[in-house]
């Protein structure tokens, strides 16, 4: 039982961490390497406007995930868009930048535990026999309502439909009138904010640290890849396939061993179905 | 009356071309002098910089010079982006180390153990990606040094955090020098002879359509898998010989540091032309240790002067000085 | 004409997603014969190319040739077998020259197995090959890199990448398309010379009349589904044809 609820939790932080990523990569095929380095951006700014400027909390969130989303979608219209089509560029360019960032904090000595950004609601309940802090439950319905929300947007919103034609085929939607780039600035910025939302609730776990990002940018892709890149599904399927094998492997191995997990996985996955579970095969071989 | 300005070839690059090369000694000389100024200039570095110190930096760009012939030739050669030179280096670094640490072997069969050995499991580990896009040999490039460098941690392994200390050395620092610049010059005219024989002919056409190679009767995986071999192996020697330099492996030689330097000495220095990476990594590698100050901030330099070039596609400087060498410009009128 | 079947295609189907790309085709073609493949824009005439040789799987049927089953290989194991193609946008190697892009099939395990190893220098009979197929031997062009080719020396260059192959089969993919009347003129002869040589021939093409030119046999594609096949001409009479083509009742 303890299993299963940790299990649940830890694919949800998974999942809430992949998406920025998946949406990205989904809507404009780039993959984006600054995507560490925009959560604990978020999570930084946070903090400082917390206890530096004296702003409140909420207030914080809202302002930090405002100003990331601005900044996701100007690091695309300003810097990415002049390598678009060029896959390798691309990944060069934003990890150049991700690391540019995240060394910057690094620099300025954001290394210590120092840093934390408190939980939204203290304390702990006891559910079905398990006892389980309030943070982790939020994170679960954080999780549910962004999935819904998205769900929703992409259905329902004329932004959201152009963000899936786009997605599905990218010269049909452009005669129908949607700019890629647009879309694109967009996309950045929405990712930006889904990494921002999946800080401001993970976070208050533990500390921010420099390392986090490395680690939210590993595990992101860890589950896409998995998962299948370009699939939303894959998003939730590579979500708890790794979240529970890691629970697991912490309750039979020892913590540690989550990292060898997803090491493990992705060398599976590449040789047994590289496109990931719910990727699609077509994909990833080149068009005759 | 407008002008605009005109390029055209220097007198004497048009008297070499061809067969009539070798016509005078001027000619001869002309198209000598690049290939001599670079092998004579790499060997007597060492002896015209004033101090020890800097001669150790010369040695550190020559490590950074093997990696980054690694990326120039599988990137522009082969069309594979390896964003993993680190991992590279942490496999051949933790081989030859362990080797040495455990059971003692010297120096002498470590580095070449660790170069093939090192080589066999980092292809290995990339084989999977081979028939798959482009981009997953990326991205999984990039991740397997981040991810094997946690799991030594994690799993406390092979020295985990604190790595192993106490590996042989070199005997002195003329020895490290003047074993690695020979191999560099070796290789990288190796490499561009293989890039012009048939092999590497092959390899180039599957960088510019793999799918008409694939009609033409070639195991295009088979090719990549062997190219990638070659890349690995280098980059295990670079790994080895860091290992022997400093007498001890550790986490840091999966470092980001060496996945990104590479890039950055290619777009410096030129990519596509192989020896444009090398002095690439010659320039780099001063900078990088003067900046070495500034701790962390030295990093966030050159991720910024490798995403400016990137973005801003700038040719390199190799390409500029061949142009300022075989040709000249002048204002004409229109 | 040899009555010897050298490939031989059994009730092949594909779908992509909802649509039927190939439906049930079925077709022989015979050893030293020129086959026509026509049909109206999207009646699978590419993907049928890209099945046979292995491009792309399909989901059912069965591909023989010479008897033995190539179903399912890959392209380098088919084009291994003999069977060389061009393609509808021609893939050159932009950064190499002519020359260079025929050393790449001339480096095949094919062509080590058919000259024993004794093959000589690649360079060599790279010209040999570019020379048969309409470039002059001494101008620039054979060593000009491939980017700056005209859509009629692409083609040849395609056909002479087949060539390097010393394939006995050559599929081509819509090799007029893109061609001036001109240019295919000067083509035609070229293909002629190839069936007398030996070569047997597959072209998918839209350019009928040019086709009926050089075509022994020719099948008619509509919707993915084979309509009729024939010799030309009474394929021009073929009221089937008519009908898949303009529509007309």
């Amino acid at each position: 039982m303890h299993i299963l609820i940790f299990g649940l939790v830890n694919s949800v932080i998974l999942a809430l961490l992949a998406s920025g990523f998946a949406l990205v990569y989904g809507v404009s095929r780039l993959a984006n390497f600054a995507h560490g380095a925009l959560y604990i951006l978020v999570g930084f700014s946070t903090w400082l406007f917390l206890n530096r400027v004296g702003i409140n909390y909420i207030g914080s969130i809202v302002l930090s995930i405002l100003i990331v989303s601005i900044i996701g979608g100007a690091i695309y219209r300003f810097l990415l868009i002049r390598v678009k089509g060029m896959p390798d560029s691309e990944i060069i360019a934003s990890l150049s930048i991700g690391i540019a960032i995240m060394e910057l904090f690094r620099w300025r000595g954001f290394i210590s535990e120092a840093y934390m950004l408190p939980p939204f609601i203290k304390g702990s309940v006891n559910l079905l026999g398990v006892m389980i802090d309030w943070q982790r439950l939020l994170i679960i319905g954080v999780g549910l309502a962004i999935m819904v929300s998205l769900w929703l947007f992409t259905h329902h919103t004329k932004v959201g439909l152009s963000l899936r034609a786009i997605a599905q085929d990218k010269h049909a939607s452009m005669m129908s009138g949607i700019e890629p780039d647009r879309t694109a600035v967009i996309a950045l910025a929405m990712g930006s904010a889904l990494a921002g939302i999946s800080a401001v609730v993970i976070l208050p776990l533990g500390n921010i640290t420099v390392e986090t990002g490395y680690m939210v940018l590993i595990n992101a892709i860890a589950v896409c890849i998995v998962g299948g890149l370009g699939s939303w599904a894959g998003v939730f399927a590579g979500a708890l396939l790794l979240g529970f094998s890691q629970i697991l492997a912490t309750a039979l191995l020892g913590p540690h061993w989550q990292m060898v997990v997803v090491l493990l996985f992705i060398i599976i996955t590449l040789i047994i179905k590289p496109s990931g579970l719910l990727g699609r095969q077509k994909e990833l071989e080149e068009r005759v | 009356m407008e002008r605009r300005k005109e390029r055209l070839d220097r007198g004497i690059k048009v008297r070499t071309e061809g067969i009539y090369a070798i016509s005078s000694w001027r000619g001869i000389a002309y198209m000598a002098f690049p290939t001599i100024l670079f092998v004579v200039g790499l060997l007597i570095l060492p002896l015209v910089v004033p101090t020890m110190a800097w001669q150790r930096i010369i040695v550190i760009a020559c490590l950074f010079a093997l990696l980054a012939l690694v990326f120039d030739f599988l990137t522009n050669f082969v069309g594979i982006v390896c964003l993993g030179g680190a991992f590279f280096t942490g496999v051949g670094g933790y081989i030859s180390g362990l080797l040495n640490s455990a059971w003692g072997i010297p120096i002498i069969f470590t580095i070449p153990v660790a170069t093939i050995g090192g080589a066999l499991i980092c292809t290995l580990f990339l084989l999977p990606c081979l028939p798959i896009r482009g981009i997953y040999f990326a991205i999984v490039s990039l991740m397997y040094p981040l991810l094997f460098a946690r799991v030594i941690q994690a799993l406390d392994i092979f020295g985990g955090t604190d790595g192993l200390p106490g590996l042989s050395t070199f005997p002195n620092i003329w020895v490290e020098l003047y074993l690695i610049l020979p191999i560099i010059i070796l290789l990288t005219f190796g490499l561009k002879r293989i890039v012009s024989e048939d092999f590497g002919i092959v390899l180039r056409a599957i960088r510019d359509n793999d799918q008409a190679v694939r009609a033409s009767n070639i195991n295009i995986t088979w090719f990549k898998t062997k190219a990638v071999f070659l890349g690995s192996a280098i980059g295990c020697l670079a790994g080895a010989y860091m290992a022997h330099l400093y007498g001890w492996v550790g986490l840091s030689l999966f470092a980001l540091d060496f996945s990104i330097f590479p890039i950055a000495a290619t777009v410096v220095g030129g990519g596509g032309t192989l020896v444009g990476p090398v002095i690439g990594a010659f320039i780099l590698a001063p900078l990088s240790e003067m900046l070495r100050a500034f701790g962390p901030l030295r990093v966030v330099f050159y991720s910024l002067i490798l995403a400016g070039l990137v973005i801003f596609s700038t040719q390199g400087l190799l390409p500029y000085l061949e142009r300022k060498y075989h040709q000249f410009e002048r204002w004409t009128e229109v | 004409m040899n009555q010897e079947v050298f490939l031989r295609v059994r009730g092949v189907n594909k779908s992509f997603g909802g649509v039927k790309a190939v439906h049930q085709v079925s077709f022989d073609l015979f050893k030293g014969e020129i086959l026509g493949i026509i049909g109206p824009n999207g009646s699978g005439k590419t993907t049928l190319v890209n099945i046979i040789t292995g491009f792309v799987k399909p989901d059912e049927g069965e591909i023989f040739t010479k008897g033995k089953k190539i179903t399912g290989l890959s392209p380098h194991q088919i084009a291994g077998l003999g069977i060389a193609r061009t393609f509808q946008i021609p893939r050159p190697y932009p950064s190499l020259s002519a020359v260079k892009n025929l050393v790449v099939p001339l480096f095949s395990s094919r062509i080590q197995r058919t000259t024993g190893g004794k093959l000589g220098d690649r360079d060599t009979v790279a010209l040999d090959i570019l020379e048969e197929i309409g470039f002059e031997r001494d101008a620039h062009a054979p060593y000009k890199p491939a980017s700056t080719f005209s859509e009629g020396y692409l083609k040849r260059l395609e056909l002479a990448r087949c060539l390097a192959l010393r394939p006995h089969t050559i599929i081509m993919d819509e090799i007029f398309s893109g061609l001036s009347v001109s240019e295919i003129t000067t083509m035609i002869p070229i293909i002629e010379r190839l069936q007398m040589n030996g070569i047997t021939i597959m072209m998918v093409e839209h350019r009928v009349r040019e086709l009926f030119q050089l075509a022994n046999r020719v099948m008619v594609m509509n919707f993915g589904e084979k309509i009729a096949e024939d010799v030309p001409s009474e394929i021009v009479k073929s009221e089937v044809v008519k009908q898949a083509y303009l529509g007309v009742k």
